[in-house]
């Protein structure tokens, strides 16, 4: 929390959040059903960044914080989508 | 007056907390006490894997089998590449000049997580103890070769599982170390430190902190995929089970080439410590320095495809590779050139720390340019999987590693025990350290350029005068370290009383008394000038 400010969520909101989860957790069940060719992985790994920034924001409480915190965890996120993207354009251009 | 003037400065040395003797040590949570705690068990490791580099290196004396078999040798240089890899050179530098250094260089009293800080530890010695087992228990010793490379890695009966569970768990102690530092870094600087007024060797750590948080824990998932792979039989990376081995070497590779700068920032850290103190000016494009280690750690991300150009990876991404591998030259050049320029027209007193010092910056340099022909396909193509790779591969880890290892312990050695060493036998340490790395390792250029394999236990006679050179200059070397050791470990009791600023250095460590006290500064500093300030001279200004 900013300057050592504490932030008590809701119920609601965590119910709310746990919802979400569990659809999106039925949602990446549900698309090993199609025959989707390479972009099987990418839609999961979609589906899966979404699962991994509503922890973030919500249980982890990282949208209470500072603009900094927020752009630093962000640049991890994109350092690591950068890594997945450069793997498998790899295999595109094989 | 500080209390050692005051004759009731008690260090941490004699410090007695809630805990005595063995278990004081074994359950304490001060950060210095758990840096010697590290450097002790690191020298015991480190002595394992140079005995077995050194059987190797007589195994080579002659073609044909000498003293052990093909399948020994195997076992050999992987528990050597193991135990040097990620016991000794991964968490070394952050383990022990960190943890001791990094809270006294920024003002604070300890690291943000002590008791993490202590777990920590706890993980490296457990993982250190599983690499070593795996080396004589069950199945016999892994033959995979540090890397593990798959398939080979999920068929072979040796081993591995441990292997790769050690590794794993060194995994763990090294995120955690890093994650330490970095909320240190963030939370705990004195007041008046600002971020451009934090020295350059807690710079260092901080863009090694990323790395091992950041890129630690793709190698860790990978290595529970081979062992999912060799137990459960689901199929990552083996063809015969439809996986893919060229994922591993991706998986393996972002993770393993960022660790190579783990090794060496840190390394270059130290070093940026010794020039400005033993010249007596400030450092040289503190800003330049700052920040090249930053780009190094962020551009060192994206260069791992360079291990692997004869995997059968595309013809774009070797471009891509290669050219990011030649960019990523440019912030190592940025920091010689400022090491050097801090020592024109310095006061310069050579002393063994500056020795090392600048010995790092010879054998780097030939390690780095040697680099350049790995980095290119062209010439990559034709020596990968030589000894001219073993001998790059030295020149930087042990050459820039290992030496700023030694440079850091010269240097820092009366603020951690209070003693000073004897410089002559460090001269003499140094002149057998210098002379057998490059007796030893030169060759292996000479003889990979000519074609001799690398982990081969035997070879065509052709090779055989550059291996038994090779062999002779791991002898001077390791005369070299038993002196060096030798000198260090009988002083460190038996020494000399060392002033609080041997060196007249300018950093926070050498503000407080040697031994440091438990917790470190009887009061937090405050900072009101930049870290390298030698008196108002024109270059501070």
């Amino acid at each position: 929390m900013k300057n050592g400010d504490t932030h008590i969520s809701s119920f609601t909101s965590h119910a709310i959040v746990l919802i979400v989860l569990l659809a999106l957790t039925f949602l990446s069940v549900s698309v090993t059903g199609y025959q989707l060719g390479a972009f099987s992985v990418t839609i999961a790994l979609a589906i899966a960044s979404v699962k991994v920034a509503t922890v973030i924001l919500n249980f982890m409480h990282v949208k209470h914080e500072s603009l900094f915190i927020k752009l630093m965890i962000s640049g991890v996120f994109i350092l690591y989508a950068l890594v997945i993207i450069i793997t498998f354009i790899d295999y595109q251009l094989r | 007056m500080s209390n050692s003037e005051t004759g009731t400065h008690v260090s941490y040395l004699e410090h007695e907390g809630k805990y005595k003797g063995l278990l004081g040590w074994l359950l304490t949570t001060d950060h210095k006490k758990i840096g010697l705690l590290y450097l002790y068990c690191i020298i015991v490791f480190f002595f394992v894997a140079a005995i077995l580099g050194i059987l190797m290196r007589v195994e080579l004396i002659a073609p044909g089998q000498t003293i052990m078999g093909a399948q020994t040798y195997n076992g050999m240089f992987t528990i050597h590449g193991i135990i040097m890899i990620f016991v000794i050179v991964i968490p070394a530098l952050p383990a022990i000049f960190g943890n001791f250094f990094l809270p006294i260089m920024i003002g604070a009293k300890d690291v943000a997580f002590p008791k993490l800080n202590l777990f920590s530890f706890y993980l490296f010695l457990i993982g250190a103890i599983f690499g070593v087992l795996s080396q004589f228990i069950g199945g016999g010793a892994p033959d995979t070769g540090w890397t593990f490379y798959v398939p080979y890695s999920s068929q072979s009966s040796t081993n591995v599982i441990y292997a790769l569970i050690a590794a794993f768990i060194l995994g763990f102690s090294s995120i955690l170390t890093g994650l330490n530092f970095i909320v240190t870094m963030h939370r705990m600087r004195a007041p008046g430190m600002g971020w451009f007024r934090m020295p350059l060797f807690p710079w260092s750590l901080y863009a090694t902190a990323w790395i091992q948080v950041l890129a630690t824990p793709i190698v860790g998932i990978t290595l529970l995929m081979v062992i999912a792979e060799r137990v459960l039989k689901i199929g990552f990376f083996d063809p015969a089970l439809g996986g893919d081995p060229v994922l591993f070497q991706h998986l393996f590779w972002i993770y393993s080439h960022p660790a190579v700068y783990i090794m060496i920032l840190p390394g270059m850290g130290i070093v940026t410590e010794i020039f400005p103190t033993f010249s007596q000016k400030p450092i040289f494009g503190y800003t330049a320095i700052l920040f090249s280690s930053l780009a190094i750690a962020f551009v060192g991300y994206f260069v791992w495809g360079h291990h692997m150009y004869t995997a059968g990876i595309s013809t774009g991404s070797r471009w891509f590779f290669s050219f990011l591998t030649f960019l990523v030259a440019v912030p190592s050049a940025i920091k010689v050139f400022n090491w050097v320029s801090t020592l024109y027209g310095g006061s310069i007193e050579m002393r063994p720390p500056l020795l090392y010092a600048i010995s790092f910056i010879f054998l780097f340099m030939i390690g780095g340019f040697t680099g350049l022909t790995l980095g290119s396909v062209a010439t990559d193509i034709q020596v990968h999987d030589t000894a001219f790779v073993v001998a790059h591969f030295h020149y930087i880890i042990f050459g820039g590693m290992g030496f700023a290892f030694f440079a850091g312990m010269h240097y820092w050695f009366p603020k951690i025990f209070g003693r000073m060493y004897n410089d002559k036998l460090a001269y003499i340490g140094w002149g057998f350290l210098f002379t057998g790395f490059n007796v030893l390792y030169f060759p292996q250029f000479i003889i990979g350029l000519q074609g001799m394999p690398r982990r081969y236990f035997d070879y065509l006679p052709q090779f055989q005068t550059g291996q038994v050179i090779s062999t002779i200059g791991g002898f001077i070397l390791f005369t070299g370290l038993i002196i060096m050791v030798g000198n260090l470990v009988y002083h460190a009791k038996r020494g000399a009383i060392a002033p609080a600023n041997p060196w007249k250095g300018v950093t926070l460590e050498w503000q407080i008394p040697s031994p440091p006290s438990h917790e470190n500064f009887d009061e937090i500093p405050e900072i009101n000038h930049a870290p390298y300030f030698f008196g108002n001279t024109s270059e501070n200004k």
